[in-house]
């Protein structure tokens, strides 16, 4: 079975979601449930930080295009962070970076919330 | 087929679970093929892809169907061979999928043929005579 794990924790206002290991159509319903959540609690400014995630399929890409556009209706966003090379060519094919913001260090990510406000 | 063709093949159940299984598969009959990382990562990415669309649309979600996968390759190409008895794919209905439009309509659909169209060189559909569909997906080893 594939080894995935989210788990939230906040900076101010911003909700910083944690991936680790594999996302894909398995394990995808588990990040649905913590947006969910998130929205429920109306926070809706997230990042999702990549650094422990090895693999994404479709299944997660859609995730995050399910529930960013709710998160922008709320003056919030869903911005990416420390991706791993080959967990960002899987974006960048479909076309994401035209759509969403990708940092490099969590803090740049956070702090642009911060500009925006 | 020539001789120094090599042959793999594993039959799981439509479970989500048993992506990782297939995924394990492929990705060891792919390093034994000697393909690069960024080759078996595409492999890997394109079978991951085919299986969840007959999970999800051959099946409907039903987990006591059958997936069987067949790997084949030689020293210029390596093949995947995905079967299973579920609804049939047409790929004359496939649109290619339009991210900005999509996310404004909080839907997704279509990712996953892209992506698998994006990571192999030849994607075959066909439906053989006893009903069973079969998807070959083939990546050109360099």
């Amino acid at each position: 079975m594939a080894e995935f794990n989210v788990s939230t924790r906040n900076i101010g206002s911003v909700d910083i979601i944690e991936l680790k290991g594999y996302l894909d159509a398995h394990t995808a319903p588990q990040l649905e449930k913590t947006f969910n959540e998130l929205i429920n609690s109306k926070k809706f400014k997230v990042v999702v930080n990549f650094d422990k995630l090895s693999y994404i399929s479709s299944a997660g890409l859609g995730v995050f295009m399910a529930y960013v556009e709710t998160m922008r209706e709320n003056n919030g966003d869903i911005k990416f962070t420390n991706l791993q090379d080959k967990v960002y060519n899987i974006f960048d094919l479909l076309g994401f970076p035209m759509l969403y913001e990708f940092f490099t260090q969590e803090n740049e990510a956070v702090k642009k919330f911060g500009e925006a406000e | 087929m020539a001789s120094n063709q090599k042959y793999y093949h594993i039959t799981v159940k439509s479970t989500t679970e048993n992506l990782a299984v297939i995924r394990d598969f492929v990705k060891d009959a792919a390093a034994d093929c000697g393909c690069d990382n960024s080759t078996i990562d595409k492999i890997i990415l394109a079978v991951d892809e085919a299986s969840t669309n007959i999970i999800k649309y051959a099946y409907n979600y039903r987990s006591d169907k059958d997936i069987e996968v067949k790997v084949k390759f030689d020293k210029k190409n390596f093949a995947v061979e995905i079967f299973d008895n579920g609804n049939s794919f047409n790929p004359a209905n496939y649109k290619e999928p339009d991210l900005e439009k999509y996310v404004k309509e909080k839907r997704v659909g279509g990712l996953g043929i892209f992506l698998i169209k994006k990571s192999c060189d030849e994607v075959k559909y066909e439906i053989l005579k006893n009903k069973t569909n079969k998807v070959t997906l083939i990546k050109k080893i360099k």
